[in-house]
């Protein structure tokens, strides 16, 4: 199995365009989308639901009214703000336990509370897609990351490629998109906040030693701006794998509900293509190489 | 002008929750930006602010006085997110993980571990001309922005100027800190299948949270209906379209001000102001 994932430091930079087109490209391939917060593979590959699993998210704390004495402990020591009039506010309880710990009665428990599914889903034309589900409020943790990847390995068969869209921004799920994976595609665009997040997701997976590779999608928007990404990624040693034309057909293709093989004719499914023929010899010779 | 807080958020990022907040700001006049996408905060990039203050925000991370600990475990199987481990002679930290909570401090029999400030990220204030700014910056690899985004509300709690908060992106616990408060929160979204499923979440959160919101509809064009249907279903109003041009793309790449750079663009912004102040005013 060769694991890729597909990062952009920030939503809107065309991640999804590059995911769902490189899954109609790569055949033996199953798709983890690890966007948990705005899943939105599935939208486009419309598969059917396989296997849908129960994710246990969090842990908030419950005051059981009966025993509770109203000493008010629980709430001078809550570092979260989420006790008041012996209440506790379950968007704002973090599930650390102080409270349980310390309350003189043992009022309070800690109670699971399901935040969201697990969901397996394929097309007719057997395309495989993990994802997750979560409820509004709901923090798309980490945990849930490593859970949509783990039922995405369980259920690969024979599928020789793994590819991890990506979350977005450069917290913990994103470390979780990325860690243990043979090769990152960060896909950017030429505008200064583009290259701006793009850096700051470099420096967020530098710590882990994966190598990563640079797509510009829309490089011909602002060409001063693509150079100066091609110039840094130069300095820094990451090859540039793909340059994406600004395209109407991806707007075109986006509001039909379409995956951009619909358009083989279009030039920016021809790079993309292109981009994975480069993306393929690298992933192959790191992964012999080890 | 009295003070009100308008949250613009989006369900997910690059829909242009920046480019309504900045230019809605500006368009108000004398208002306050804030980035609350501590992730990515960008939004400096579009008003070019003069930063005057820069303060660092901190966070209390268990440190343990090895001399004193008996490696009785307490702190360990206190502490709910794995952020403390037992080796054989001393107890490990992993601070990334540290949520804070206090909870090892308390529940250590012998009084060993001592309250260390970690700094993890920064707040800037400043100005941008007629517009006050302020955003705040998570350093890289902390897990939660969350102790920022508190800092941030206490800054504006009082103000009596209108507050635009650029919100994080997506729906979890940092947006709802960042629209807590919020007289009206404006979602912007995009007219794709997408869009709307990532609207739809962005609208059931701000409904569960009870603060009244409206819309707005970038790269609006073709395929507006499925979004405005929805709306109309679910009572929201779209307050403004803003088109879909290459030029814009263009101008924000180099980090514009669409109303800067187009007429239509600044009476759409202008109405949308207005249109906003209506609602908050109900
Ligand atoms: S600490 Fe226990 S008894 Fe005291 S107020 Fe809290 S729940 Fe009630
Ligand atoms: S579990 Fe922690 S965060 Fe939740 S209410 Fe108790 S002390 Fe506060
Ligand atoms: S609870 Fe206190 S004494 Fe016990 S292992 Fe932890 S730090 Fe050491
Ligand atoms: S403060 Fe809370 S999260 Fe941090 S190490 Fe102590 S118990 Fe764990």
């Amino acid at each position: 199995m060769k694991q890729l994932a597909i990062l952009s430091g920030k939503g809107g930079t065309g991640k999804t365009t590059a995911a769902t087109t490189l899954s109609s490209i790569v055949k033996n391939k199953i798709m983890a989308d690890c966007d948990v917060e705005a899943p939105n593979l599935n939208i486009i590959l419309q598969g059917e639901i396989v296997e849908k699993e129960d994710f246990y998210g969090k842990e908030t704390a419950v005051i059981d009214k009966n025993k509770c004495i109203e000493c008010g402990l629980c709430e001078e020591l809550c570092r979260f703000n989420a006790i008041s009039n012996f209440e506790v506010n379950p968007y704002y309880c973090e599930g650390c336990g102080l409270c349980m710990y310390k309350c003189p009665v043992e009022a309070i428990k800690l109670v699971e509370e399901k935040t969201g599914h697990v969901v397996y889903a394929k097309t007719k034309a057997g395309e495989k897609v993990v994802y997750a589900e979560l409820f509004p409020g709901a923090d798309g943790s980490g945990k849930l990351v490593t859970q949509v990847r783990k039922k995405a390995v369980e259920n690969i068969g024979d599928s020789e490629y793994l590819i991890i869209d990506g979350t977005p921004g450069i917290g913990c799920p994103v470390l979780a998109s990325a860690t243990g994976v043979d090769l990152v595609l960060i896909v950017t665009e030429p505008t200064l906040s583009g290259f701006a997040d793009m850096k700051r997701v470099l420096s967020a997976i530098e710590g882990f030693k994966i190598s990563s590779v640079v797509c510009i999608n829309k490089w011909d928007l602002n060409k001063e701006v693509s150079q100066q990404i091609e110039k840094y990624c130069e300095e820094n040693n990451i090859e540039v794998v793909g340059k994406i034309n600004f395209d109407e057909t991806v707007v075109k293709a986006l509001k039909n509900l379409q995956s951009l093989s619909e358009y083989p004719d279009s030039i920016v499914y021809r790079q993309i293509y292109e981009m994975w023929l480069k993306i393929k010899k690298i992933l192959d010779e790191r992964v012999e190489s080890k | 002008m009295r003070g009100f807080k308008i949250s613009v958020l989006s369900g997910k990022g690059g829909t242009g929750k920046t480019t309504v907040s900045v230019n809605l700001a500006k368009v108000l006049n004398n208002s306050v930006y804030v980035d609350c996408d501590v992730e990515e905060p960008n939004g400096y990039l579009f008003l070019n602010p003069q930063i005057e203050e820069e303060k660092t925000v901190e966070v209390i991370i268990p440190e343990i006085n090895s001399d004193k600990c008996t490696l009785c475990g307490e702190c360990v199987k206190a502490c709910r997110f794995s952020a403390l481990t037992k080796l054989i002679k001393k107890i490990l930290v992993f601070d990334h993980l540290c949520h804070s909570c206090g909870a090892c401090f308390e529940m250590c029999p012998y009084d060993t571990i001592i309250e260390k400030y970690k700094p993890i990220g920064t707040i800037r204030k400043g100005k941008a001309q007629s517009v006050d700014f302020i955003d705040g910056k998570l350093n890289y690899g902390e897990a939660t922005g969350v102790p920022i985004l508190k800092e941030i509300n206490k800054l504006i709690e009082n103000v009596d100027k209108p507050v635009i908060v650029d919100s994080p992106p997506g729906t979890s616990c940092p947006v709802i800190h960042s629209i807590e408060g919020s007289d009206l929160c404006i979602l912007v979204t995009e007219p794709t299948p997408y869009g709307l499923h990532d609207f739809d979440l962005a609208v059931q959160l701000v409904k569960q949270r009870g603060i009244p919101m409206a819309a707005v509809i970038n790269k609006a064009g073709e395929g507006d209906n499925i979004i405005e249907e929805y709306c109309e279903k679910e009572g929201i109003k779209v307050l403004a379209k803003i088109p879909f041009k290459k030029e814009f793309a263009e101008a924000y790449s180099k980090g514009k001000l669409l109303i800067e750079v187009d007429n239509e663009v600044r009476e759409i912004f202008d109405k949308l102001s207005t249109d906003a102040l209506e609602l908050i005013k109900k």
